[in-house]
């Protein structure tokens, strides 16, 4: 029988694993439609256009999930964790409650947005309407994401016998993990939805669509992918010296790396013996964890060994890591691999196996997002508050967490059954041949 | 004015705020389920689609935010309400999800389902009944604190008369409010079939409105005798909002001027709901949680408070643009 502290857990990686799928879309999408939709103005091109409504639509359909599904982590922070929210609340409510502003604000443009497509004359302001919706997701993004920063590097207020004072806001939001955490997750964000929306325009093609229209979305997105996916690259680095420096810990237990020691080696993959400690199988890059962490194949990274034993995060983040790592990779190729053919052998631009590439990499990207996260969260472990609080010491003392940890189970089980439902049935039963037609537009 | 004072000030408006559009929002969403089963859904589902379309994701904001202003601002409330409204809490965050997913599914997807409408029917009358529990418990009397322990007394709260005359006027008052803007919108949309049933609407839910009023009002003071005798001493407020009543009744009883009945009635609850505020003060949860004992750093205070006031700017006139462009477009709410 779990007690309440790990259905607490549970129910709280259940919402957020659940939230962030929408959340990321939320935060990504309107990128693209914003792209989107420019190239469409400034091509005077309507299959662009189309596109960017096309994807604003279904877009409003995660958008519910997004917020219901943030309604409820938002709750589910006060009343399953009362303790932490207690201590903790008094330094984070700024960006809490700034993230409530811009997501004020994104709904307000996004309503706008979808009811006045062709109401302007200028169709140059219905495209400025899009702005204030990207600022919106992005700087709720930012704000929530200083939060989960602050709870990894805690700074700007003193504990003195678990009563918080001289609290400094700014300070503690822009802590050090603060600039890596928030550039990793909107360029991954938008790197996903760019990826899922490639996706699904390689998945048409390759169900026998053809023309004009999923070969300009096409190259588009997978243009964008392959920008964000560099991005994202070189963002994650910094987060790996970021790590080395602040959290070694985090990443000693990524790396299984134990022995402090100069050229550390990085190890992919492997099996970890859980009493020895030894690594079985994996590839070993000699010095790689020394130049990952500190530029420098000879720098010392520190070992889990300096760490008492019982603040040691779980081990198995290792391969959350890997795994994240790994499809970042893979996305990298894929969207490299497609300019290129589309460059130098552009009749092969469509070629199936390359389209399964581009399909399998969609899905991918999305359980990067989720392995990225439960390696960050787990990875921080036994800390709720690193270095202050403890998980344990944060969660409530109600019961029935249990029950409610099968009620917020069905419920998410049915919401992402019923969407995938109404999404994938709004575009089948409207294909865009079918709105190019009723529009006018040219097809082919 | 103090910083703890000027917090609750600025929540309770906001809780006023997400009062008024949320009963409209609830209230719509029954009428167009009861419009469907009753064969009159065409005639109201226009009006009603035209105006909540756009905002229907600006209403759930308005509760986020009194919420994690709370926590920002009393972070004491977190720990009290936090562990004793586990199991209430979540089911009205399920109802929540249910109604604010099942809104998006209905309205865009592609098959107006018989179901999704219902949930999202129901949901509008559930909601406000589960939420306007959490203020009866702020009343005092639910909640015990033994040790380090806090429980929620819910056999006790199933008891209470004072308790179900809450949920009673949450009931009837998100009928009376949605009906009585409805009425508006639909005169402004010249849709005179819709005005004519939705204004009879407004006049039915008006009679249940007052009348569970001065339920909750007598029932209180069985229950809190304290808050009571302060409400007496603020009578002027709660007798404003019974003329505001009786004017706006008597307004859409003689067919005129309907933009200002909802004014009355919005006057109506303004004034009603911060009668009830001012009289509840100190306390935030009677008696353990007061305006003074959980309050945020005073550093915190107003960093949130300029935050807000940053936010205000940039919200104002974002709202005041949506308002513009589709309640104030006559183009628009005639559905051209």
């Amino acid at each position: 029988m779990l007690d309440t502290f790990m259905q607490s857990r549970m129910l709280t990686g259940l919402t957020l694993g659940f939230h962030i799928i929408f959340a990321t879309i939320g935060v990504g999408v309107p990128v693209m439609i914003l792209i989107a939709e420019w190239m469409g103005l400034r091509r005077n091109d309507p299959h662009y256009t189309l596109l960017a409504r096309r994807w604003a639509r279904g877009f409003t359909v995660t958008v519910a999930v997004g917020v219901v599904t943030g309604t409820c982590i938002g709750l589910q922070l006060s009343l399953l964790w009362p303790s932490f929210m207690q201590v903790a609340g008094q330094v984070i409510s700024l960006p809490l409650f700034l993230e409530t502003f811009a997501f004020f604000f994104e709904a307000i443009f996004l309503g706008i947005y979808l009811y006045t497509w062709d109401r302007f004359q200028n169709r140059l302001y219905h495209w400025l309407l899009l702005i204030p919706v990207v600022i919106g997701s992005s700087a709720s993004a930012f704000f929530i994401t200083t939060v989960n920063a602050f709870m990894n590097t805690p700074q700007g207020f003193t504990l003195e016998n678990g009563v918080i004072t001289s609290i400094e806001p700014l300070q503690a939001m822009f802590n050090p993990a603060t600039p890596t955490k928030v550039a990793h997750v909107l360029s991954s964000a938008y790197l996903t939805s760019a990826f899922i929306l490639a996706a699904i325009t390689a998945w048409s093609i390759l169900r026998g669509k053809r023309g004009d229209y999923y070969r300009k979305a096409l190259r588009l997105t997978v243009a964008w992918s392959f920008v964000f996916a560099v991005a994202t690259a070189v963002i994650g680095d910094l987060s790996g010296k970021f790590l080395a420096e602040y959290q070694p810990e985090k990443l000693a237990a990524a790396e299984w790396h134990f022995v402090t020691e100069r050229n550390a080696d990085l190890i992919i993959g492997g099996v970890l013996d859980p009493v020895t400690h030894e690594v079985k199988g994996g590839l070993v890059i000699p010095g790689a964890l020394s130049f990952l962490a500190h530029s420098d194949f000879n720098a010392e990274v520190k070992g889990l060994n300096e760490f008492p034993q019982d603040l040691w995060p779980p081990l198995y983040v290792h391969y959350f890591f890997d795994l994240m790592v790994g499809i970042g990779v893979y996305l990298t190729i894929v969207s490299l691999l497609f300019l290129v053919i589309r460059r130098w052998r552009p009749q092969h631009e469509w070629n199936p196996w390359l389209l399964r590439l581009i399909v399998l990499g969609g899905l991918l990207a999305m359980l990067a997002i989720e392995f990225g996260w439960v390696f960050t969260e787990i990875g921080r472990q036994p800390w709720i508050l690193r270095g202050y609080m403890r998980t344990a010491h944060g969660v409530t003392t109600a019961s029935n967490v249990d029950k409610m940890l099968l009620l917020f189970s069905l419920l998410y089980l049915v919401l992402g059954i019923v969407c995938s439902y109404v999404l994938v049935r709004m575009f089948r039963k409207n294909p865009p041949e079918l709105e190019m037609q009723q529009r006018g537009i040219p097809h082919r | 004015m103090s910083i703890e004072l000027v917090g609750i000030t600025v929540l309770w408006i906001f809780l006023y705020g997400y009062l008024i559009v949320a009963s409209i929002d609830f209230g719509a969403g029954f009428f167009s389920y009861y419009g469907r089963i009753t064969g009159k859904g065409e005639i109201i589902n226009a009006v009603i689609n035209r105006y909540l379309s756009p905002v229907w994701e600006v209403t759930n904001v308005f509760l986020i935010f009194f919420i994690v202003g709370m926590v920002g601002f009393f972070p004491d409330t977190a720990y009290y309400y936090g562990t004793a409204l586990l199991v209430p809490g979540s089911i009205a965050l399920i109802l929540l999800a249910i109604r604010g997913s099942f809104y998006a599914f209905h309205q865009y997807g592609q098959k107006k389902s018989h179901v999704s409408h219902f949930l999202y029917g129901a949901t509008g009358l559930l909601i406000p009944a589960s939420l306007a529990t959490i203020l009866t418990i702020s009343e005092g009397g639910f909640i015990v604190k033994q040790g380090d322990q806090v429980h929620l007394l819910m056999d006790r709260l199933f008891a209470s008369p004072y308790s179900w005359s809450v949920v009673f006027l949450a009931l009837v008052s998100v009928l009376f409010i949605s009906a009585s803007f409805l009425t508006y919108y639909a005169h402004k949309a010249e849709d005179r079939e819709a005005e004519e049933l939705l204004r009879i609407w407004a006049l039915f839910w008006s009679f249940p409105t007052i009348f569970a009023s001065f339920l909750v009002f007598v029932s209180l003071r069985n229950h809190n005798l304290d808050h009571f005798n302060a409400m007496l001493d603020h009578s002027w407020l709660f007798t404003l909002s019974l003329a505001c009543f009786l004017l706006a009744v008597g307004l859409i009883l003689r067919r005129k001027s309907y933009g200002l009945a909802f004014v009355l009635v919005m006057l109506q609850f303004a004034s009603a709901f911060f009668g009830y505020g001012k009289s509840h003060l100190p306390y935030l949860l009677y008696p353990y949680v007061t305006i003074h004992s959980g309050v945020t750093n005073p550093v915190m205070g107003k960093a949130l408070i300029w935050s807000f006031i940053g936010g205000l700017c940039l919200l104002v006139p974002s709202l005041y643009l949506l308002l513009r462009l589709f309640l104030f477009d006559a183009k628009y709410v005639k559905g051209k």
